[in-house]
């Protein structure tokens, strides 16, 4: 039985040292190279002291940022990922969290890196050009369970604080396996990654790479506003499969690319996070006929995605794109507000139970008990299900269908955002308040609604202080009141009301 | 040009778009501005910017823009 992630990386890099496992385009890493890297780094990790703690990776998305999640993992650790891009803000909310004793840095990173406070921070070249210590990797190796975290990665969260979802290596390789035996994915499959590498999501590419000697190229970001260099990039390096979410696909969809280029070598799409627009799906459907099409739902407290359909229907013109059925090995709970299974057709609570669940969040019991709970259908016997908040039904066809969300969370071009959190940071602006943020679905838009004297020009530059610039508002409203309800609680459905015809 | 820099600065009110010359490379836009600006200009200016043209080398600068609408607007 595999219990160690690492086992993927070792035995591929034995088997394919030599061949590329994950590149830029420009500079790429083969499997013996990632493997050696990410050793190094884990006997120096080791040797300074860490283990079963959290290690900041603070590094470009590059193939040395892999190495480095493996060398974390090697010493025993766990890696916990953070972006140039992320505001301070968020950055010191989650270093807050983890209390960190250790960071891995890049050159060009190294001085913001340095400001965050944490005791030691590391060049990642120094680390990597480490003398390997067997002995010293197998005796770490031989005190691991499976149940040993790898990565923490940080979710919105509502009251303004991230959540960090803490994963093993049982789930991550349930993940793994069950994900490529769905996806069919093999030595021969190139992924080309659009996703950031402090989600979970890129870990769709990476450990089936890892898995099967398989390949994949990080796209540089500035490519996704420029559809046919985008496609341009597929072709040259021979991608035939994406993992993708739905703001990516329509970004090329939309702007017409598909009528100067088409990406010739792409087999497999697979989409995820937010719903696909019908309209651009068959676009991309009637581009790639001979392609597979594959619809990925899942939350990061499950390990990455729970479920997956496969296009091989044609839907009905109003038919929303089901989310399917679960993985091997996970089970989907479909439960109504008394906590019981919802009847054929009736809408309940997407709950899932099985391996995929997670260790919970970081240094916060109450939220993780609040998501984590006692699956309600066994009252013999300590089983826990995850909530997602997520509103399902089964179709005619017994596929799970994704109807809403249950509170304020919301996607938002791919991302999960909870509305509070945006709330929690106008309140930390001068100037406001009062605040409100409600979303417009249909016109995709955030509305922050605000009551001070703060002009919105000041608020939206303060905001971004706090705040990931998907999470900005795209429109601020300044209030003399917020209306309320008759008890007096903020009316936020008038507001979403209004929200439309701002 | 007034139009387009009008646009430009619905987008970003804390960039000046008259002089800067960088706005792809720097990361001053990105994927979301670039949808935005098509869509806008194609309204405002009644023109289609077509795939093939939707390129960093003509978003870098307000003034390879207007190039860009003048351009598809001789068409």
């Amino acid at each position: 039985m595999q219990k160690n992630i690492l086992t993927y990386l070792e035995n591929t890099a034995a088997r394919l040292p030599d061949k590329l496992a994950f590149s830029t385009g420009k500079e790429g890493m083969t499997f013996s190279e990632v493997q050696r890297g990410a050793a190094a780094i884990g006997t120096f990790l080791a040797k300074e002291g860490l283990y079963g703690e959290p290690v900041v990776i603070f590094m470009d998305k590059h193939p040395r940022t892999v190495t480095a999640f493996f060398g974390v993992i090697y010493a025993g650790c766990f890696y916990v990922c953070l972006d140039e891009k992320m505001p301070e803000a968020r950055m010191r909310s989650i270093l807050e969290t983890l209390r960190p004793r250790a960071m891995i840095s890049d050159s060009k990173n190294l001085k913001k890196a340095q400001a965050l406070g944490v005791e030691r921070v590391w060049l990642y070249d120094d680390l990597a050009a480490s003398e390997i210590e067997s002995a010293l990797l197998g005796s770490i190796r031989r005190r691991q369970c499976d149940t040993d975290p790898i990565y923490v990665v940080f979710t919105s969260g509502s009251t303004g604080v991230p959540k960090g979802v803490v994963a093993c290596h049982r789930s991550v390789i349930d993940y793994t396996e069950t994900l490529s035996v769905a996806l069919e994915f093999s030595e021969e499959t190139v992924f080309a990654n659009q996703t950031p590498l402090y989600f979970d999501a890129p870990l769709k590419e990476i450990m089936p790479t890892l898995k099967f000697g398989a390949t994949t190229y990080f796209v540089p970001k500035m490519l996704f506003s420029f559809p046919v260099r985008l496609i341009e990039y597929l072709n040259e390096y021979r991608i035939n499969t994406i993992c993708w979410v739905v703001s990516a696909l329509i970004q090329i969809s939309s702007l017409g690319a598909f009528d100067a280029i088409l990406p010739k070598y792409l087999t497999k799409v697979a989409f995820g996070s937010e719903v696909f627009p019908r309209k651009q799906y068959d676009l991309w459907r009637a581009a790639l006929p001979e392609a597979s099409f594959y619809n990925l739902y899942g939350p990061t407290e499950a390990t990455g995605m729970s479920c997956y359909w496969k296009a091989d229907r044609v839907l009905a013109e109003d038919e929303p794109i089901p989310v399917g059925v679960p993985f091997d090995n996970t089970d989907i709970l479909l439960l109504t507000e008394e906590g019981k299974r919802a009847a054929a057709g009736e809408e309940g609570e997407i709950c899932m139970r099985g391996t995929c669940l997670t260790m919970g969040y970081y240094n916060n019991p109450e939220k993780t008990a609040e998501a984590f709970v006692q699956n309600p259908l066994n009252p013999y016997y300590p089983e826990l299900i995850y909530r997602t908040g997520d509103v399902g039904r089964y179709n005619s066809y017994g596929e799970l269908v994704f109807v809403c969300r249950k509170d304020s969370q919301i996607k938002h071009m791919g991302h999960r955002i909870e509305l509070g959190e945006i709330e929690a940071a106008a309140l930390r602006c001068d100037g406001v308040s009062r605040a409100c943020s409600v979303y417009d679905a249909d016109a995709k838009r955030i509305v922050l609604y605000y009551v001070g004297d703060g002009e919105e020009q000041a608020l939206l530059r303060a905001l971004g202080e706090y705040l990931p610039r998907y999470m900005l508002p795209t429109v601020l409203k300044r209030l003399e009141a917020m209306p309320l309800t008759d008890n007096g609680k903020l009316d936020r459905r008038t507001l979403k009301e209004r929200a439309t015809q701002l | 040009m007034e139009r387009l820099l009008a646009i430009l600065s619905d987008l970003h009110p804390d960039v000046d778009f008259a002089t800067a010359e960088d706005l792809v490379d720097d990361g001053i836009l990105d994927s979301l501005d670039i949808v935005t600006l098509v869509t806008e200009i194609n309204g405002e200016f009644d023109v289609t910017i077509p795939a093939e043209e939707i390129v960093p080398e003509n978003f870098n600068s307000a003034a390879a823009l207007m190039a860009l609408i003048e351009k598809l607007d001789e068409e």
